[in-house]
């Protein structure tokens, strides 16, 4: 038997629509037991699938759906507020499947029924409906559709968290519908934020998963989304947010907010390695010296001692990272993995990397290490440094020079070099 | 065979190139900024700004122009999975 749980009861609405603005329903779907989104965040609290109703002097829309095996709640709630020959218009602020799991059964079910996405989202709908003719109507900020007496505008919001994501502002009403921007996974059937008691952890949590690796993404949309009068953020998981949601719209901007850098700051250099026997670390040391002598801010990090959820902070506000490891059974060893595994939650664009470390006989380690930084999108213009064993001293020097010309790179002076294609490996 | 020469202006190297040679051939070996995700034409992560030299670029296919316009691409971008040189000088730097 599953533990009572205040979310669960009252059912808001005893299994109808919730009102949260004037001709504005929730008709969304409970989650309770939820443990775990997207194989990625833990959810101790289960979430919400939140859908909308908005509904006009000649038509109603739908704002989003639900997970599929939620759809019966999601039906039930919806035929409450709304028949479906009267629905003109469903929405999708986001076409992740816990989004849209209900939207195939609500296309057979609205007739008359068009849909309205992001452009980007467009190419997207195929593979999720697999139909060549659909009603679709992409828009993009400033893009409305007149309901009869009020209308809803779109906003252009990519990344929040996929390229796909828009915002949908029902003006007259002050509510934006946010799609996973502003969410929580927090399942509470007491549904706004004045109710629920205390998520902060939760909304920054969610944050810290989804929005994180986006967040220059988040602050444009942040830049649209400030001047509006926004009275309620209607997100699609967890609490409305109706008492305070311009705290929610500075947490955003704090939580986006590019790490200081202040005038004059050496641009940062972290480098991560891992060593048996003191060769990688050897050459972790001369390529660090050669960089700071260059004018880099640098940090050396022993990975074996290191926990890699400790490190990311660090590499979000580096400029460059340089990783040292050994080659075992013809692989970069477990804690480089381990650290590399981690960096896809935050943004990675335009920094440098670099890679090196000794070897007995086959050295894989660091073109695998190489690969896997610019699959991070990283910037690898200088080649790694390997050095057989017990590193020579010509070799602790090319370690030396990928610090210098890493330093190069970093602050702009590197040589204009010219070259020619037949060169390159 | 003809050659061309691309200017991946954000690391400071010119690559001499034969006619033909997509952008995405050439900007991983020398650590460009560029940065690919499908590589295939559709999800447009390798968005890339043409400084100068667009004309010697071969014509985006209906495909390209299509995932551009669904980006909402500006003028003088092109994807570098699939942008060809042809000839002259390219100066490109990452969107």
């Amino acid at each position: 038997m599953k533990p009572a749980d205040m979310s669960l009861s009252p059912d808001p609405g005893h299994g109808g629509a919730v009102e949260i603005a004037e001709r504005v329903h929730w008709i969304g779907a409970f989650d309770p037991w939820l443990r775990n989104f997207d194989l990625v965040l833990r959810t101790e609290r289960g979430t919400s699938y939140n859908a909308y109703v908005v509904r006009g002097n000649r038509g109603v829309a739908v704002i989003d759906t639900v997970k599929a095996a939620f759809s019966d709640e999601f039906f039930r709630r919806l035929e409450s507020v709304a028949q479906y020959e009267e629905i003109q218009a469903i929405v999708l602020n986001h076409l992740e499947p816990d989004h849209t799991g209900a939207l195939p059964e609500l296309l057979r079910r609205a007739p008359n029924a068009r849909l309205y996405l992001s452009a980007r989202a467009k190419p997207m709908l195929k593979g999720l409906l697999h139909a060549d003719s659909l009603p679709v109507t992409p828009v993009i900020t400033g893009d409305t559709v007149d309901l009869g007496g009020r209308s809803l505008s779109f906003l252009t919001t990519p990344c929040l968290h996929w390229p796909d994501t828009q915002c949908t502002w029902l003006e007259d009403a002050g509510v934006l519908f946010s799609g996973d921007a502003f969410g929580s996974h927090v399942c509470d059937a007491r549904l706004f934020d004045d109710a629920v008691g205390d998520f902060r952890r939760d909304f920054d949590y969610y944050f810290a998963h989804l929005m994180r690796p986006f967040k220059a993404h988040v602050r444009e949309a942040l830049d649209l989304i400030d001047p509006l009068p926004i009275r309620t953020l209607a997100p699609a998981h967890g609490p409305v947010l109706r008492e305070t949601p311009q705290y929610y719209l500075r947490r955003y901007r704090q939580l986006a907010g590019p790490a200081e850098q202040p005038e004059g700051r050496l641009k940062r250099l972290h480098v991560f390695y891992l060593s048996a026997y003191g060769s990688t670390r050897a050459m972790a040391g001369v390529l660090a010296a050669g960089a700071e002598s260059s004018g880099l801010h640098v940090s050396l990090h022993d990975l074996e001692t290191c926990a890699p959820d400790l490190l990311i902070d660090l590499v979000e506000e580096a400029d460059a990272i340089a990783i040292g490891s050994p080659t075992i059974n013809g692989d970069a060893v477990k804690p480089v993995w381990d650290l590399l595994s981690s960096l896809n939650a935050i943004e990675l664009r335009g920094k440098f990397g670099a890679a090196f470390g000794a070897f007995g006989w086959s050295g894989e380690a660091v073109p695998l290490i190489e690969e896997r930084l610019r699959g991070l999108k990283l910037r690898i213009p200088l080649p790694g440094v390997r050095a057989r064993l017990i590193p020579t001293p010509e070799e602790l020097a090319a370690c030396r020079r990928l610090g210098v010309e890493l330093a190069k790179h970093l602050t702009g002076k590197a040589d204009h070099r010219v070259i020619d294609m037949a060169t390159l490996a | 065979m003809p050659k061309a020469n691309v200017t991946f202006q954000d690391v400071g190297i010119t690559v001499s190139v034969p006619a033909g040679t997509r952008l995405i051939e050439v900007s991983e070996k020398i650590g460009a900024g560029i940065t690919y995700g499908c590589r295939e034409g559709e999800c447009c992560t390798c968005l890339t700004e043409v400084v100068s030299g667009y004309e010697h670029l071969a014509a985006p296919s209906v495909l390209e122009d299509q995932v551009l316009k669904d980006n909402l691409a500006p003028r003088h971008h092109r994807l570098a999975c699939q942008a060809q040189v042809l000839k002259g000088d390219v100066i490109v730097k990452p969107a």
